[in-house]
Formats: C-alpha cells, sequence, structure tokens
C-alpha cells in the first residue's frame, strides 16, 4: 500500500550555511496518527516546510500518496491540510470567509464549499462565530478555525504543527477527541507537539528528530518498552538527613522530604517499598517525574540517538 | 476547472477588499480628481490657450484617469499582497494546488477591477467639470485595460521584495509619481526643449497617456502603434520577472 508520506534523503541547508535537515528518511502508512518530535530547531517545522511546498529543499525526495512534490506538486499539495503553528490568516476577513476562500483555492465549489465550512465550524463549535472577524476570537477559537480551515477541502494528510500550544486543558482535551474522531474517519493525521502527554495519548507512531536527524522511529509503544527505568518521585512523612541506601535503585533527595528513586525496569516497585519500610521510611505519595515520553525522548536527544 | 475556482476565489476576495475600505480606495481618487479639474482645468486652464485644438481642461481629463487607474492598480495588488506577505495568509495560497499563474493572474485581476472601478468614477466626476467626448471607445478601453494590468504586475512585484511597509511606498513616491507627472498629463511633449521632449520618450507612462488621450480625444504625440507596442513589451517583461519570482519563491520561501 502507498504510504501518505514518504520522505527519502531529505536534505535542507539555508542560506547562511545553517544544515537544518541532514538526509532524513520518514514513512507513515496510510490512515496513522503519527508523531514527529523534537526540541526546538531540531527540523520539525523545516521538514513541515518542505512537505507543504513552503520551504524550497536541498536534496532528497518527498512523496504523498505516491505523488511525488516536484513531479506533481498539485496532486501532493490537494492531498495536504495544513495547521500551522502560528496563526495564518487574514484577521480582518470574517470567519466564515476564510474557510470558504480555503476550500476555493483547492477548486471546491461555491455551495459545496458551504456545505463544508458549515460542518467543520459547528464540528468545532465555531458556527455560532461565523460571521465575526477573526481578530475578534479569542486564542482558542483561532486555532480551531485554523483546523476548520485545513479540513475544508477534505484533505487525506492533515498535518498541525503544535495545534495545542497556548490552549487551555479543556479545550486541549475537546480537541484531541476531535482530532481522534477525524482520525477515525481515516485521514492519516502528523502531529508536532511539545506537550509529549498529547503525542502518547493520541499518537501510534512516532519519530524523533534531533539536530537535522531522525534518532527514532518506530511505535510509541515500542519505544516506550526501551525505557529501561523511569524515575519517581516519592514526598515523605517524616524528613531525612541523607538519601538511603536501596539496594538495585538509585536515589537522591530534592530536598528532605522528597526522594527521587530511578526504578529498572527489571526490578519493579515491589521490593522498593519493602526496603523503604525495612528503614522505616513512609511514603506519603509517590508520582512519576516525568511522563514516560518525556523522559524517553529527553534521554534520546541528549544522547544523539543512543539509549541509556 | 479547479483552477478557474480557484482564481474566482482570488479575485472575488479581492474586490471584496478594496469594496469593504471604499473609503481608502474609491473615495480618495474622487476628491483628488476633482481639485486637479478645479485648480488646474477651471483655474489656472482658464488662463492658458488650447493646446492641440482642445481646451486646457479638455486635455488634462485623459490623464488624470490614467494616473487615478495607474496609482490605483499599483496600489491595490501592492498593499494586499504585501498584506497577505505580511500576516503570513499569503501561506493559505502558497500550499494550495494553485499555479503560480494564477496566483499573478488572481492578484492583477484584483488591481485591474480596482482600476476600472476607479477610472470609471473618476470619469464620473470629469464629467461633471467638461463634456466629455470619446474619439474611439475600443482604444480607450484597451488602453486603460492594458495599463492596469501593468501597474498590477509592477505592484505585485513591488510587494514580492517588499521587507516593510517602507517598501511599498518607496516605488509609488520617489519613481511612479514623478514618472506619472512627467509623463505629459498636463503638457504636450511637443511644448519642451529638444532634449527634454528626447528624455521624457524613455518614459512608458507617455506612452499610456498619449494613446489614451487619442481614444478620448483623437489627439496624440505618440504614434498609437509605438504606445501600443511599447505597453505590450512592458507587460510581458513584467509578467515573465513576476512568474520567476514566485517560482523562484524569492520572498516567499526559504
Amino acid at each position: 500500500m502507498t504510504h501518505a508520506l514518504d520522505i527519502s534523503g531529505l536534505r535542507k541547508t539555508y542560506r547562511s550555511g545553517h544544515e537544518a535537515l541532514q538526509g532524513i528518511d520518514l514513512h507513515v502508512a496510510q490512515g496513522d496518527f503519527f508523531a514527529l518530535l523534537g526540541p526546538n530547531g531540531a527540523g520539525k517545522s523545516t521538514t513541515i516546510g518542505i512537505i507543504t511546498a513552503l520551504v524550497n529543499k536541498s536534496g532528497g525526495t518527498v512523496n504523498v500518496f505516491g505523488h511525488d512534490i516536484d513531479r506533481e506538486p498539485m496532486a501532493a499539495r490537494r492531498a495536504i491540510g495544513l495547521v500551522p503553528q502560528e496563526f495564518n490568516f487574514n484577521q480582518f476577513e470574517p470567519v466564515i470567509e476564510i474557510v470558504i476562500n480555503q476550500a476555493g483555492y483547492y477548486g471546491v465549489p461555491k455551495a459545496q464549499a458551504l456545505q463544508r465550512a458549515e460542518t467543520c465550524l459547528k464540528q468545532l463549535g465555531l458556527w455560532d462565530k461565523r460571521h465575526s472577524l477573526a481578530r475578534n476570537l479569542s486564542g482558542g477559537m483561532k486555532r480551531r478555525l485554523m483546523i476548520a480551515r485545513a479540513l475544508a477541502h477534505e484533505p487525506k494528510l492533515l498535518i498541525l504543527d503544535e495545534p495545542t500550544a497556548g490552549v487551555d486543558i479543556e479545550l486541549r482535551r475537546s480537541m484531541w477527541r476531535f482530532l481522534r474522531e477525524v482520525n477515525a474517519r481515516g485521514t492519516t493525521i502528523i502531529l508536532t507537539t511539545h506537550y509529549l502527554e498529547e503525542a502518547e495519548n493520541l499518537c501510534r507512531n512516532v519519530a524523533i528528530i534531533d539536530a537535522g536527524r531522525i534518532v527514532a522511529n518506530t511505535s510509541i509503544k515500542t519505544l516506550l518498552n526501551q525505557l529501561n527505568s523511569e524515575t519517581v518521585v516519592l514526598d515523605l512523612k517524616e524528613p531525612l538527613a541523607h538519601a538511603p541506601h536501596l539496594d538495585g535503585y538509585g536515589s537522591c533527595l530534592a530536598d528532605a522530604c522528597t526522594l527521587e528513586v530511578e526504578i529498572p525496569r527489571a526490578e519493579g516497585i515491589n521490593r522498593l517499598f519493602q526496603l523503604l519500610s525495612a528503614q522505616g521510611i513512609e511514603v506519603v505519595s509517590m508520582r512519576n517525574k516525568a511522563n514516560r515520553l518525556e523522559e524517553l525522548f529527553l534521554r534520546l536527544v541528549e544522547n544523539g540517538g543512543e539509549q541509556r | 476547472m479547479t483552477g478557474s475556482i480557484a482564481f474566482r476565489t482570488i479575485l472575488t476576495k479581492e474586490i471584496r477588499r478594496f469594496l469593504r475600505i471604499w473609503i481608502q480606495t474609491i473615495l480618495p481618487p474622487m476628491i483628488t480628481t476633482a481639485l486637479y479639474f478645479i485648480i488646474f482645468g477651471r483655474l489656472i486652464g482658464s488662463q492658458i490657450g488650447a493646446i492641440a485644438g482642445h481646451s486646457y481642461m479638455d486635455y488634462i481629463v485623459p490623464g488624470l484617469i490614467l494616473m487615478a487607474v495607474i496609482t490605483n492598480s499599483y496600489g491595490n495588488v501592492v498593499s494586499s499582497f504585501y498584506g497577505a506577505k505580511f500576516s503570513h495568509y499569503v501561506e493559505e495560497l502558497l500550499i494550495a494546488p494553485i499555479p503560480n499563474s494564477l496566483i499573478l493572474a488572481g492578484y492583477v485581476a484584483g488591481g485591474l477591477a480596482r482600476g476600472l472601478t476607479v477610472g470609471a468614477v473618476v470619469t464620473l466626476v470629469a464629467m461633471f467639470f467638461t463634456d466629455l467626448q470619446v474619439h474611439n471607445p475600443a482604444v480607450v478601453l484597451s488602453v486603460v485595460v492594458l495599463t492596469s494590468v501593468l501597474f498590477s504586475l509592477g505592484g505585485f512585484i513591488n510587494a514580492i521584495y517588499a521587507k516593510s511597509f517602507d517598501d511599498i511606498s518607496i516605488i509609488p513616491t520617489f519613481v511612479l509619481t514623478p514618472l506619472t507627472y512627467l509623463g505629459g498629463i498636463f503638457y504636450s511633449i511637443d511644448m519642451l526643449p529638444p532634449f527634454w521632449r528626447e528624455i521624457s520618450l524613455l518614459n512608458p507612462i507617455l506612452y499610456m497617456i498619449n494613446a489614451f488621450r487619442y481614444g478620448l480625444l483623437g489627439v496624440t504625440d505618440i504614434p498609437l502603434g509605438t504606445a501600443f507596442g511599447v505597453t505590450l513589451l512592458f507587460i510581458l517583461a513584467l509578467a515573465a520577472y513576476a512568474l520567476f519570482l514566485l517560482q523562484r519563491g524569492v520572498g516567499l520561501k526559504n
């Protein structure tokens, strides 16, 4: 089956000499919900820019649903819907015109564009605001407007660059539900985000990019299985002067009542509590120091792809 | 089909834009032109004798109409396209399956629509001051359309290179306005000393104003064929250059 996205040997060197992409390969299956993660400046936005024709590449090939972006640019672009990181609509246009115009750019006839605009705006809770100027919308509404606009031509591949940046938790979760529905209807989704919880919740597969190279490209499940250890934070009932010796576990005190323990996957957690009880240390509560994917992400980008 | 819908979408958006802000786009040229007619045509013109068999008021009408068409066609495209660049909504077009030629055609058609609209209202204003005659309607219409297309292309290229709002006013202020005023709106180049007459022939706007004056009054300093030839040549050159810039993504893509 043709991939939704096939990237081979993609390179980008900016005029300044900065090598943003050093020959990356990436394959996204049709129907996938795919996370493209990486620290700031890793090359995520450059990759998206090249796929969507906003950045000229220096080398390599990109195919969208089998259409080469150089040889069949129009067919490739027709398949893509983009939700960029920054607001990029005319702030002085009414909401509905922004969505209808976008459909028009993709050749959707006016009557059909109106129908689609109504569907998208209703799904995203913006129908009541359809005649408002875009600049009068709240930040969350503007984010949703960009999603509605990207879906106006019913793309097969939806690319979202930090879609929930600056959005409150409630709205973020409602956007997740909406994106899951869009994906369930068959639209392939590629997501970049700094909220790794978001990627872990939504995506099935992931690529991590760092300094213009792909350092991991696998399923979220496989990636998480690579996590050899997790760090948990224990809130203690009584203060301690020194971190206790816990055989098989690494530990350190964040403060007198907060103990951080690195738990190797092979050791599990039961023995830890036995060791703590044996030393008379009472634990009030426990939490993960970081989201599991976040912990793995940090290890991967800090070590250039090498797992600790 | 896809292309024609995309083109219509750009054009409709452009027309809506300049009609929505008619106080900034349609009204000022009406007032400015009326002042030109009152001051230059009626007050000063009454002290000046006939030129090429026409009263001074009649003589300046074609140039003033065409000047409004030129500045508004140019201004429409340069401000609209630069605004789209500045606020990044030009990306809506760049990611869409629209050939560069249609993006250019859409914006130029928008400039043409404003040029024709302003040309029409300024002509109505002129009719308050003089009995407007039309010597050759086909020449009038074709000159207005070609001139408007030419300066819309110029505005588009200016917008591509512009990096700030200052950059979109430099060319109109320091190039377009002097060339328009020195393009024979208010005088015949036959009134100039030979040296300055020759220099004036390098000004492309002179050719358009004279062709338009021929269409309305039947008088021109320049042969009609030469005027059309020069205009068409500039249109082809600017269109090719604008497409080249779009293709390269100059000012638009990294």
